[in-house]
């Protein structure tokens, strides 16, 4: 009977936590509009298309008619203070001038990739203009592979971010209001059972779950050809484990606190390094090896590495036991911290 | 231990409560009987909520004993939740809910009880069922919270406050609730910081101040227990030998308080003449002259020598 189910306690809380989330249009933006917008931008800015041709800045006009023979240059004349200020404001990345006896000299910042790539390419152009003959014949075999770009990169550390946040503010934001309007100890005044109030806390994530992964996963798939080489039902079980083991920090943070602004604290402190250690934005390979262990043991980065590898080279849960049993941990510690400290008034 | 007698809706003896610092409720004990509305009256920080907080099991006390319906905390918890209708002193509801899913979500919670759109009735609350909470007035959200605590059909109804903070029209409306609650049968335990609510809806009232019961009884007792009939409140061009007029029949007490003067009297239609005719010997105009008679904030100024509410 349709009613009997309606009128059942968890129902009914989990329809408290659905409509205090759907009548809140500020909500729903952050959770469901802002990821489409960061990556529908990031991915129009970072588009894979045909490789761009390189602009180098050249202060002398013999270099710049060499240079311009080569087709992949897209050689600039300026004068030296001019490509001084292009080099600093990051317009161009390299400045060819002339150098010592009667030969080239390169300006640019060792440190940036792209300003190698470029250094490189008009050093070969300016060597085989001037006669060099390479000793070994090379041929280039182009592959563009889906799975392989940014965009790639990218749609799955948001979906582990959207995951995460979605649940440590939504917990954090709903526990800590209910307690400080004293709604909390209103509701446990009554004969509810209280694992039914944390329940529905789960119930809600749970719903929301298709909408806050599909969304992103659906656009990438739709507006950038991302691949789902794992299947709908990995990349599910793997949100679902993400959401839950956030769940729990959420409810570990959200234990004691008795005002907004203690928790938007609390949860800022926990976020911020894995939003930037955990590899949404860029690989966390990119930090030295000493802490390479600390950052795999973050859930955040857990859950993006497995999402990662399910979604664009179709790795399965089982190969991926080390990230599954990173979240499980977290649930578990977390869960059960939060059980020991929680504060129902 | 079974109670004493199934009458007894309540029975709290020897009760204690610290806080920190602050003994909250020192030793206290009452008795609620079936269908009565009992008063806790007293200022802010008497310890009321303290008190009522721990019979709803809501806050642990120190020591002392809490029989609600018979039953205790330790051991009934859960049947006495079924039974008990709470009103908080602080709640505020969620205001993106309706009226109406409001009260389906507490209904949820309990057994038995109204249906939802029937304890709206009971608050005359029917025309804003589609209403949000938020968009609710002060005495609307109270009338709501009031409902909230019926949905259950409680045998014993605890209300915390329930008008502070409401202009006077709202205080009325509610007052006219309870009332009706009272002709139904209901069993009430209210605190107050209001001695005109106290009078209005209590059959008896405990005066409570620095968390204890500082006299006890029906209004009208606690009143007459005080001796004073009328308090006069008079104001005078000039300045008053009190002297004579404390001597004359009739008259408690004068003094004066705050830019006039307080006389409290036995008898009204001796003791006003008897003021008129002394001021006209000490030659001495009459600028304001006010009566009242004596309430329970008098008895509250009698035995602590403070007002109720200080303001
Ligand atoms: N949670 C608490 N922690 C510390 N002190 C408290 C707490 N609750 C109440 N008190 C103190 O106990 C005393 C009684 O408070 P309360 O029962 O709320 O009084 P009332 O309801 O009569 O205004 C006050 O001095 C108050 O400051
Ligand atoms: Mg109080």
């Amino acid at each position: 009977m349709s009613d009997g189910f309606r009128s059942h306690p968890l129902v009914q809380l989990t329809l408290l936590r659905l409509r205090e989330f759907l009548r809140e249009p500020e909500a729903v933006f952050w959770a469901l509009i802002f990821p489409i917008l960061l990556a529908g931008g990031l991915g129009i800015a970072f588009r894979g298309e045909a490789p761009e041709v390189v602009r180098v800045a050249v202060t002398d006009d013999a270099i710049a008619a060499t240079l311009r023979q080569d087709p992949v240059l897209d050689v600039v004349a300026m004068t030296p203070d001019e490509a001084a200020r292009a080099l600093r404001s990051g317009r161009i990345l390299l400045v060819v001038e002339p150098g010592a006896d009667g030969g080239a000299a390169y300006r640019y910042d060792d440190t940036n990739p792209e300003a190698r790539a470029a250094r490189a390419a008009a050093n070969q152009a300016l060597q085989v203009a001037s006669g060099r003959v390479d000793p070994v014949r090379v041929d280039d075999v182009i592959t563009r592979e889906t799975g392989a770009r940014y965009i790639d990169f990218l749609i799955p550390g948001l979906v582990g971010m959207g995951i995460m946040g979605n649940a440590i503010w939504g917990l954090g934001f709903s526990i800590v209001d209910a307690r400080r309007r004293k709604l909390m100890k209103r509701i446990i005044a009554t004969p509810m059972p209280r694992h039914l109030f944390l329940g529905s806390f789960l119930a809600w994530r749970v719903l929301l779950l298709p909408v806050e992964v599909g969304v992103p996963v659906l656009f990438g798939r739709v507006a950038f050809d991302v691949p789902v080489r794992g299947g709908m039902i990995d990349l599910a079980l793997l949100a679902m484990l993400g959401s839950m083991t956030f769940s729990a920090i959420g409810l570990l943070i959200a234990s004691r606190a008795k005002t907004i602004e203690a928790v938007s604290g609390l949860m800022n402190f926990v976020m911020m390094p894995m939003w930037i250690l955990s590899g949404v934005f860029f690989s966390a390979d990119r930090f030295p090896d000493a802490v390479q262990p600390l950052i795999r043991a973050l859930p955040l980065s857990a859950l993006i590495d497995a999402i990662r590898a399910s979604m664009l080279q179709g790795i399965t849960l089982v190969a991926l036991w080390p990230q599954v049993l990173t979240m499980i941990a977290w649930l578990v510690v977390s869960f059960i911290a939060a059980m020991w400290l929680f504060r129902w008034r | 231990m079974p109670s004493a007698s199934p009458r007894v809706a309540l029975r709290v003896d020897n009760l204690k409560k610290a806080y920190r610092d602050v003994q909250a409720v020192d030793g206290i004990h009452f008795e609620l009987v079936a269908g009565e509305c009992f008063g806790l009256l007293g200022p802010n920080g008497a310890g009321k909520t303290t008190t009522i907080e721990i019979c709803e099991g809501l806050t642990p006390a120190d020591s002392g004993v809490v029989e609600v319906l018979g039953l205790r905390w330790e051991t009934d918890a859960k049947e006495l939740r079924q039974r008990l209708g709470i009103q908080l002193q602080e709640t505020q509801l969620a205001e993106k809910l309706t009226v109406l899913e409001t009260l389906e979500l507490f209904r949820s919670f309990f057994r038995e009880g109204p249906l939802p759109a029937e304890a709206l009735a009971l608050v005359q609350l029917d025309e804003k069922r589609h209403a949000r909470v938020g968009g609710l007035s002060g005495g609307q959200k109270q009338r709501l919270a009031l409902a909230c605590a019926l949905v259950g059909n409680p045998d014993l109804l605890f209300l915390d406050e329930p008008t502070t903070g409401l202009d006077p029209q709202a205080r009325r409306q509610l007052w006219d609730l309870i009332q009706q609650f009272k002709r139904d049968g209901r069993t009430i335990l209210l605190t107050t910081h209001y001695m005109d609510e106290a009078q209005q809806l209590c059959e008896r009232i405990a005066i409570m101040d620095h968390g204890r019961i500082i006299a006890r009884g029906t209004p009208r007792e606690l009143i007459d227990s005080i001796g004073i009939e009328h308090i006069v409140e008079f104001s005078t061009a000039g300045d008053v030998d009190l002297a004579p007029i404390r001597t004359m029949a009739g008259v408690k007490d004068v003094h004066p308080a705050g830019g006039f003067f307080e006389m409290q009297v036995t008898e009204l239609h001796t003791c006003v003449p008897a003021l008129v005719g002394e001021l006209g010997r000490q030659k001495l105009a009459l600028t304001e002259l006010r009566t009242h008679s004596a309430t329970l904030e008098d008895v509250f100024v009698a035995l602590t020598g403070r007002h109720l509410r200080d303001e």
